[in-house]
């Protein structure tokens, strides 16, 4: 089973449910696998401390042209859709960071003057989290390098890590936002987990993110996160959407505090094992209803 | 006149408060343009409650259309894709999923039989509205759509035009979390670009990344600590990291329910008041001395 955690809005606690959960899971015997694809800015490592055992880079092809071979017709950069290419005089030029791998350049040039290379943009790094006496798990976490604006090769290549893996359940924790990146996270996953706040503004990310689970079609349930805070409007929004809400986590001192210096919660905070159990069996369920209909 | 200075308020992480301190500087300016360059989720009309603008529609991208009748599913645009964008078989035919395909173009150049068009896809939407503290641009990004970068920069770039236009002396973006295509989109020329994280390990580690990026492009800038009394040790960490990293200046500002209570009332926090207010009003003027500082030093270098 995959289950994504995803929220429109930043800093709602997706990485505190997916790291809390899947230690939580392995604790009580189930073989879990944790994908931090928020590549831009990964943090599961800071709470679980796996230890790496292999980085992959992320390689994404760019044009390197044979300058024996060109002969300046330009046909390159007249098919590059991103301006990626373009002629100064009767040089051609590549910008690799416009670059969008589509390959028009090479297949179309006359000449067969383009080739393409690997650039590396980013990482997949494959680590094993031996927390302390509890099971350990493999957390695979992709980063993206500082600098690239393309996100989604790294994404990519970290959901692509799954293939074949054995584990009976993957949690991915996804970056925050809408669009592609994110979108790249959660498809493929057979349950979203949308995290929120009451606020204002945790409300309207919330309805853009179920807007975009729908839209792939995928299905989503809410958790609320510093439930206590803030007004009903998430509430309210769930029920007439017809979303079930399957935590709410409280606005405590104590989380908070945990959190900030890098620790579990479930460490810091008596009865949250309790609480993810409970949540744990509220997304099973819902996956499996999901399934059944579906 | 002199072109509007333009201030980039970024954070790395989600959630540090971005928003809520570009609402309550809004207030502090009293006449500057705002610009909601966090497309994904924009949320500062949610706050300054704007007389909405036109709608302008946005289109980041072309798509593939496959014209059934012309396709003799020969299979070669499935080939050539990249994106697996292209659906279907030798057998049912073929057509393009909207949401793969990158409007490479490249099918459409290759397809033997032409039976593929190029469509530009509406994604978007950007207005210029009309708040309490002054205009307001502001956009919405398609669900599931991509090229959020470019609608950045029209935003920007709109931002500045509406600011000259007015002869409003300052431009304040609201940016969007992490690292890729959006916040490099809201950064390239700012005059300051201000991080708002927290202290926590998660705020500490973004906040470095966020930070590189800003580094590579040679931007002046400041860190605002938000919620600094959550972890002081951490909190003093990065103020000593950023300052060494050659930040302006680092300000701090402390946890206070206040800032939600003003959020879910409808309103910023410098109207309803309360310590981050008051803290807030601290990094407004600091902020103020940073743009100074680096207009002198244009004048200086120019």
């Amino acid at each position: 089973m995959r289950i994504a955690i995803a929220s429109g809005k930043g800093g709602t606690g997706k990485t505190t449910l997916a790291t809390n959960l899947a230690t939580m899971l392995a604790g009580r015997g189930v073989t879990v696998r944790l994908l931090d694809a928020d590549v831009e800015e990964p943090d599961c490592h800071l709470f679980l401390r796996p230890e790496v055992e292999r980085r992959e880079p992320v390689s994404v092809l760019v044009p390197t042209v044979d300058e024996e071979r060109c002969t300046a017709c330009g046909v390159c950069a007249e098919v590059c859709a991103f301006h990626a290419i373009t002629m100064i005089g009767s040089t051609v030029l590549v910008f690799p960071e416009l670059c969008h791998s589509c390959g028009a350049c090479s297949l179309l040039c006359p000449e067969e003057a383009i080739s393409e290379e690997g650039r590396d943009t980013g990482v997949v790094e494959y680590g094993t989290v031996t927390a302390g006496d509890r099971p350990v798990f493999p957390l695979v976490t992709g980063v993206l390098s500082v600098g690239e604006a393309k996100a989604v090769p790294t994404t990519r290549a970290t959901i692509a890590s799954l293939d074949g893996v054995a584990e009976d359940v993957i949690l991915i924790d996804a970056p925050p936002g809408t669009s592609c990146p994110v979108i790249e996270a959660v498809r493929g996953s057979d349950l979203v987990v949308l995290v929120t706040e009451p606020t204002p503004f945790g409300l309207h990310d919330l309805t853009l993110a179920v807007d975009m689970v729908r839209a792939l079609g995928l299905r989503c349930v809410v958790a609320v996160n510093r439930a206590d805070l803030g007004d009903d409007g998430v509430r309210r929004y769930c029920a007439a959407e017809g979303l079930e809400i399957v935590l709410e986590l409280p606005n405590d001192r104590r989380i908070a505090e945990a959190y900030a210096r890098g620790e579990l919660l479930l460490d810091a905070v008596d009865g949250l094992e309790e609480m993810l159990g409970a949540l744990w069996e509220h997304i099973v369920a819902a996956a499996y209803r999901l399934e059944v209909t579906s | 006149m002199t072109p509007p200075r333009e201030l980039v308020v970024i954070s790395g992480k989600g959630g540090t408060g971005k928003t809520s301190v570009v609402a309550a500087f809004a207030a502090l300016a009293g006449g500057a343009v705002l610009a909601d360059c966090d497309v994904d989720a924009a949320d500062l009309h949610l706050v300054l409650h704007p007389e909405l603008g036109q709608e302008h529609p946005f289109s980041g991208r072309r798509q593939a259309i496959i014209d059934p009748d012309e396709c003799t599913a020969c299979g070669r645009c499935a080939e050539v894709c990249r994106f697996a964008a292209v659906l279907g078989t030798l057998d049912d035919g073929y057509s393009v999923d909207p949401i793969a395909c990158e409007g490479c173009e490249l099918c459409r150049r290759i397809c033997p039989a032409e039976a593929i068009r190029m469509e530009p896809v509406v994604n978007g939407a950007w207005m210029v509205s009309e708040t309490r503290f002054g205009p307001l641009v502001h956009a919405r990004l398609g669900v599931a759509e991509d090229n959020s970068g470019k609608l950045v920069t029209l935003v920007r770039n709109e931002a500045r035009r509406v600011a000259q236009e007015r002869g409003l002396p300052l431009v304040i973006v609201d940016g969007s979390p992490g690292i890729g295509c959006p916040v490099i989109s809201s950064l390239a020329g700012a005059d300051l670009v201000l991080a708002v994280t927290e202290p926590t390990v998660s705020g500490r580690h973004d906040l470095d990344r966020v930070l590189q990026v800003v580094r590579q492009f040679r931007l002046p800038f400041a860190v605002c600590v938000n919620k600094a009394d959550l972890n002081p040790d951490l909190g003093e960490q990065i103020a000593a990291e950023a300052t060494a990293a050659g930040a302006a200046f680092v300000a701090s500002v402390a946890y206070d329910p206040a800032v939600t209570h003003a959020q879910v009332a409808g309103t910023d926090i410098i109207d309803y008041g309360g310590r981050a207010a008051a803290e807030i009003t601290t990094v407004w003027e600091a902020v103020g001395d940073a743009l100074l500082a680096a207009a002198e030093r244009d004048v200086h270098d120019a």
